[in-house]
Order: structure tokens, then C-alpha cells, then sequence
């Protein structure tokens, strides 16, 4: 891992209120990009102890759902232009969707448009689907991706 | 107007995660032999299949586990069917025999860095080529006693190679690659001497994203390749007696097929009767072939017909089978391999 962080001092907001929303299943066809939203705002960051929420990496405007097509498109904004983490922030959303929604949903995952450096190259990796399963092989990957998934500290 | 259907046959489970890649055995479907295929997994096992004579149904023979300790992402039988290879995410090539009726891991070939993606024997049996993550292309020389020597390692793309291909009749290889480009290998002075003879990038037609997976025709003229950018594109050759012999005849972008797939295609795999049929992210199975309405300046090949929901998920492998009335199998996403039956 890296010796120093790569966002020392990242721009932290409050927590938006949140409506309760009802914890059963999904069960509809129709997946309401908001429920999609309330089970990925509170994966916390790879590197600082907040919430993707609350470093505006994701917000309500991220997700957008076609339910005629199947998809789920996830665009977020990394707190630096040369995230290194993104891939990570990536594969942490891909794996808490995979226990959340019907598997035959479609994802793809996008930064933000001009928020990243490497616009395209982090894009295209974001949604190879065998380098995704690669990396979730990786226990060190998968063991930092638990820890921002299962975090308690929120 | 021939009208073609794709009747399905069977559906395979067995597979506790998605099958990535499926081979026929090339050595079965003919003279009272029944169909063999191998699947290989996310679940770290490869499964055999056979076909029952009477039933036409094909059932789960063997699993072969306990080898690999990540994914395992492809898998090839070699020309005479007695042996198959295995590339897996855990970095090794496993090679298995079959001993009476049990498979025996006999070799573990070693050496990539991190994961093997794609493996593939040469029309002799004499070759094996393996690529991986690490960017490069190993070839390796099969010797008696099942023992492998690596003859050379490949560098030259500058990304993740995801398959390697035999040429059908020559010993040429071709490999491609996460970096967008195709690229042929040939051995220059006949003694282990192996070098990128040409890339097909960009600049030649080529993808404009990662390059999945190659396939060829029966006669070895004519490839075509699938991608991330959403396209087929089909590419062609003057000369196939391409050994020191004869030089090097370069290959030529022919056609791109646009605007049939929505996600991206894992595979492609032309049957010898000549139609190609692709297998994508979309979960459906499309189905291609001459057209032979062709008027000057238009397209050379014809969707023949498309399989939506093929399966629940993404398809990640489509192979014809061997034999007289060829069936043609996927494996997906969703855990279960189907075979198929080309009804026209």
C-alpha cells in the first residue's frame, strides 16, 4: 500500500437526512434509482474514515436506473483527479450491489465527467469484468474492500 | 430466404459460479464416439461433459478440482484429445490426462506473473502458447513424458493479452489484447526465433477497445475478431502457405459488423460450415454468414439470426462442436453452459 495518502485533507460534508426506507428485500421490477442510492452512500472511503456520501464522491445524481434495459449506470466524482483509489471505490460499489440486487441487473461504473486524469483509462477498467473478478480474488484487495463495506465506524 | 432458429437442446448446471470458457473435444462426434466438452469456472473446476448416444443428452462425467486455487478461465483439449490444458487467475496452466476414465493433473506450468487468461495448442499438438495480466505470450514445446519446455516468451503488448490462437494449419499464433491490438507471432529463422510479424491496430482497422477473442474459418484465410467497442470485424489473407517458405502474407481488415450488439462480446466462433456466431454481454447469442446477395460495396456478411436472453446473464463463451451435424454450446454468467441445435 502506499505510504502517504494520496487526498491528505479531503472535504468532508454532513451527512444528508435520510428518509427510512422499508428494509425488506427487493422485490418490484422496478428498482428505484434512490434504494440503489441508500445501500452504497455509506461505503466508506478507501483511505479517510467518512462515508462516500460525505466526501461528495457519490451523491443522489449518481445513479441512474433503465429498468427496461437492465441497467444500472454509476458515475462518481473521486476527491482528486489522480485518484489511485477509484478502481478500489469501483469494485467496493460492484460488490455491495452483487448482495443487494437482481444478479441479471447490468452495472457500469463511471467517474464523473473531467473528474479524473485518466478519464478513459480508469473508465475502461472500471467495467472489465474479468479484471474485476481477478481483483476480488486478490485477498489483499478483498480484505480492503470488507473493510470499506463493513465498516463500523459510521 | 433460408430462415434459421436456435432450438435449445439442454441446459447444463453443475457450476457453483459463472463458466467462463468451454472447448469441445476435437477427437470425439464421429465414428460411435460420443461429444466431449470441457467447461472451466469461478468455482476453481473444470467439469467434463459427454454425450449420451441413445438420449442425445449430455451429463457431467468428471470434475477436476483441488488443482487450481483461483479461476479457472479457459481451458483446451489438444488436437488428439488426449490431453486438456487449463489457464487459471492463481498464474499456472495445468495439464490433464484422462487415465481411465479419471483425469490426472501431469504438469503445472509455470512461470507468468500473475493470471493465465487464455491457453491453445497447435494444429500438431506440438505447441502450447499461454498468455496472461503480465502482457506477455509464453509458448511452450511438448516433449515426451508430458513434460513441457517454455521456447520463448512474448513481449510486445503493452497490456493484459486476453486470448491466444492458433493458426488452423500453420504455425502461426495470435494473441489479443486489453491494449486494442491484434498481434501475430511467427517463428522467423525456424529455430525458437519468435517474433511479432504484425499488429493490427487502429491504424489498420483494427478495435478501438479491448480485443476478446479470435476465431477462424475452416480453410485459415479468413478471421474474425470481437471486442469492448461493440463490433466484429473480419479480417482476411492472400497466402496460406505462410512458413519461411513462402514469407509472410500480412492480414486485412474486410469487413466491421456495427451496430448489432449493445455490450460488449467475450466470444466469437466461426463452425466450419462457415457462419460465426458471437456470444455478449447482452446475454444474447447472434448468429452470422456470407451474404451471398452481396452487391458491390456492401456488407459481406448478413445477421442471420439473434438469440436474445440466450441465458440470464452475460455470455462469455460460444464454441461450435465437432462431428457431422455441429451443435454449438455457451456458457454464461448465470452458472449454466446450454447446447444448442441450428434448425433451418
Amino acid at each position: 500500500m502506499t505510504l502517504g495518502l494520496i487526498n491528505a485533507n479531503p472535504v468532508v460534508h454532513a451527512k444528508k437526512e435520510r428518509i427510512v426506507r422499508s428494509e425488506e428485500p427487493h422485490t418490484d421490477n422496478v428498482i428505484d434509482p434512490l434504494d440503489i442510492y441508500d445501500f452504497v452512500r455509506d461505503i466508506r472511503d478507501p483511505e479517510h474514515p467518512y462515508s462516500l456520501e460525505q466526501l461528495s464522491v457519490l451523491s443522489e445524481e449518481s445513479i441512474t436506473v433503465d429498468d427496461k434495459l437492465g441497467l444500472i449506470l454509476i458515475t462518481f466524482t473521486p476527491t482528486v483527479r489522480h485518484c489511485s483509489m477509484a478502481t478500489v471505490i469501483g469494485l467496493c460499489l460492484r460488490v455491495k450491489l452483487k448482495h443487494y440486487f437482481p444478479p441479471h441487473y447490468k452495472v457500469d461504473i463511471k467517474v464523473s465527467p473531467g473528474s479524473h486524469a485518466s478519464e478513459e483509462s480508469v473508465n475502461k477498467q472500471l467495467n472489465d469484468k474479468e479484471r474485476i473478478a481477478a481483483a476480488l480474488e486478490n485477498p489483499n484487495l478483498r480484505q480492503l474492500v470488507d473493510e470499506c463495506l463493513y465498516s463500523n465506524e459510521l | 430466404m433460408d430462415s434459421f432458429e436456435l432450438k435449445e437442446v439442454q441446459r447444463l448446471e453443475g457450476h457453483t459460479d459463472r463458466v467462463w470458457s468451454l472447448d469441445w473435444n476435437p477427437a470425439t462426434g464421429h465414428a460411435g464416439i460420443p461429444l466431449v466438452f470441457a467447461s472451466c469456472s469461478g468455482d476453481k473446476t473444470v467439469r467434463i461433459w459427454e454425450q449420451n448416444l441413445s438420449t442425445n443428452l449430455f451429463s457431467c462425467k468428471a470434475v477436476l478440482e483441488e488443482t487450481h486455487t483461483r479461476t479457472v478461465r479457459s481451458c483446451a483439449w489438444s488436437p488428439s484429445g488426449k490431453l486438456l490444458a487449463t489457464a487459471s487467475f492463481d498464474a499456472t496452466t495445468a495439464i490433464w490426462e484422462n487415465v481411465g476414465g479419471d483425469f490426472e493433473c501431469v504438469s503445472t506450468l509455470e512461470g507468468h506473473e500473475n493470471e493465465v487468461k487464455s491457453v491453445s495448442w497447435n494444429a500438431s499438438g506440438t505447441l502450447l502458447a499461454t498468455c496472461s495480466r503480465d502482457k506477455s505470450v509464453w509458448i511452450w514445446e511438448v516433449q515426451p513424458g508430458n513434460e513441457f519446455e517454455c521456447v520463448s516468451v512474448l513481449q510486445g503488448h503493452t497490456q493484459d493479452v486476453k486470448m491466444v490462437r492458433w493458426h488452423p494449419t500453420e504455425d502461426i499464433l495470435f494473441s489479443c489484447s486489453y491494449d486494442n491490438n491484434i498481434k501475430v507471432w511467427a517463428d522467423e529463422g525456424d529455430s525458437d526465433d519468435w517474433q511479432c510479424v504484425q499488429t493490427l491496430g487502429e491504424s489498420n482497422n483494427g478495435h478501438t477497445s479491448t480485443v476478446w477473442a479470435l476465431s477462424f474459418n475452416a480453410s485459415g484465410d479468413k478471421m474474425v475478431t470481437c471486442s469492448d467497442d461493440l463490433t466484429l470485424k473480419v479480417w482476411e489473407t492472400e497466402n496460406i502457405g505462410m512458413q519461411s517458405g513462402g514469407g509472410f502474407a500480412p492480414w486485412r481488415h474486410i469487413c466491421t459488423l456495427t451496430g448489432y450488439h449493445e455490450r460488449t462480446i467475450f466470444s466469437v466462433h466461426w463452425s466450419r460450415g462457415g457462419i460465426f456466431a458471437s456470444g455478449a454481454a447482452d446475454d444474447a447469442i447472434r448468429l452470422f454468414a456470407s451474404n451471398s446477395e452481396s452487391q458491390v460495396d456492401g456488407p459481406l456478411y448478413k445477421l442471420l439470426l439473434k438469440k436474445e436472453k440466450a441465458h440470464d446473464m452475460d455470455i462469455n463463451s460460444v464454441q461450435w462442436s465437432p462431428g457431422e451435424k455441429p451443435l454449438l454450446a455457451s456458457a454464461s454468467d448465470d452458472g449454466t453452459i446450454k447446447v444448442w441445435d441450428l434448425i433451418s
